[in-house]
């Protein structure tokens, strides 16, 4: 298989062709933090949370959705990355009703780790604080849009892996939902096959088993997706 | 539904079925077949976006996904009457964006919304390619080129109170 080899944080890191930067980054114990990414899924660059600084780039390009390219010079933490993460958490933050303490994913969810890794105390910009609803029609699950992120890893999940593409955005920009068919409640959802792995694919509290209140985990895809690929 | 209706309603069925023929089917025709269905029905409910996903073999959430993306499709029904005002640069700055807070307040309807009687629909448009009759509003298919706040709620009001004595 052809190699190349990168620079991440002025270590040379080997690399295969068509490899992404931020999987090069992990294997070299460069940890970019990521919100939309999840293993085993197409990436989609939509948090832009794994923003990275490639020399010669005038921009901070996606990690997760760039290819690792031969004699690349990639920095991963720099003032610059950390100010522009930071303003996108928190207008995440912002964006939603994002009540922790009260949230089934409390001390488990991805948006709060990151938060208190970026050491987020406070928020700059004004809650828009809107009424998203919750949708808790399905026997078993339940989605609050409150909590929702807009990741799309429940869409590229159930799209990908479960085949059934429940899931899709309605909108644009901050008004955008989760919808279910069209637009429906999801407990009337025709190709819901009720899997579950649109739940265990969130990284918030968004997407929640109805008897699980308290903890909820949230597990990488990659097995499903090697386990469906050498079926094909 | 009398009978007129439903033949109706029948044509344009069988109209959006020969356009999805034409478009063989395919799934990236979809935008196509949206506005081939919008020029049909006047807007997209939910029966429609569910026939053509089931027709085109796509999801139904990834056909309402597209359309909701769209400024193009509406998925309300459209009001009797139309009230479309340029906020394109030219008119912005003869103050077309202004004029369109005057309306909103005094129709009491928001900017893409209509009004719950389904009399009235205000929305915006991003230039008609008018710029020296600025600011431009279209009220049901007819320009008012220049406008102003006092002739535009006449003449709307005018079409409101029009409807009333009209069959």
């Amino acid at each position: 298989m052809p190699r190349l080899t990168l620079t991440i944080n002025n270590r040379s890191v080997s690399a295969r062709r068509g490899e992404s930067i931020l999987s090069a980054a992990r294997r070299s114990g460069s940890d970019i933090p990521t919100l939309c990414n999840l293993g085993g899924l197409i990436p989609a660059g939509a948090c832009r949370v794994c923003l990275v600084e490639v020399a010669g780039y005038p921009r901070p390009v996606p990690a997760c959705a760039t290819r690792a390219e031969q004699g690349m010079v990639v920095t991963t933490d720099t003032e610059r990355l950390t100010a522009a993460r930071r303003m996108i958490v928190e207008l995440l933050l912002a964006e939603r009703n994002h009540s922790c303490a009260v949230c089934v994913m409390n001390q488990h969810c991805q948006l709060q780790d990151l938060a208190a890794r970026l050491g987020i105390d406070h928020v700059r910009f004004a809650f828009i604080s809107p009424l998203a609803g919750v949708d808790i029609s399905h026997e078993r699950f339940g989605i609050d849009h409150n909590r929702c992120i807009l990741c799309r890893r429940c869409v590229r999940v159930c799209d990908e892996i479960e085949g059934a593409h429940t899931w899709d955005v309605d909108g644009r920009g901050a008004a955008s939902r989760i919808i279910c068919d069209l637009a429906q409640p999801w407990g009337t959802s025709a190709t819901c096959t009720g899997c579950g792995k649109c739940v265990q694919a969130c990284p918030t509290g968004a997407l929640f088993e109805k008897d699980a209140p308290t903890k909820k985990a949230t597990i990488d895809m990659e097995r499903l997706s090697e386990w469906r690929r050498s079926r094909k | 539904m009398n009978v007129h209706d439903s033949h109706r309603a029948d044509d344009r069925h069988r109209a959006l079925e020969r356009v999805m023929q034409q478009h063989r089917l395919r799934p990236d025709s979809l935008i196509e077949i949206l506005h081939a269905a919008q020029r049909q029905f006047g807007w997209l409910d939910r029966d429609v976006l569910g026939l053509i996903a089931a027709r085109l073999r796509l999801p139904p959430s990834l056909v309402y996904g597209v359309a909701s993306f769209y400024h193009a499709f509406r998925l309300e029904p459209p009001g009797r009457h139309r009230c479309t005002v340029c906020t394109g640069t030219s008119c912005h700055l003869k103050g077309g964006s202004r004029l369109l807070q005057q309306l909103e307040q005094h129709f009491g309807i928001a900017c893409g919304a209509t009004a719950p009687d389904g009399s009235l629909t205000l929305e915006n448009v991003r230039c008609l390619g008018a710029c020296g009759l600025a600011p431009l509003i279209v009220i049901d298919d007819e320009a008012c080129p220049h406008a102003s706040f006092g002739p535009v709620v006449e003449r709307l009001t005018a079409s409101l109170d029009g409807e009333d004595t009209s069959p």
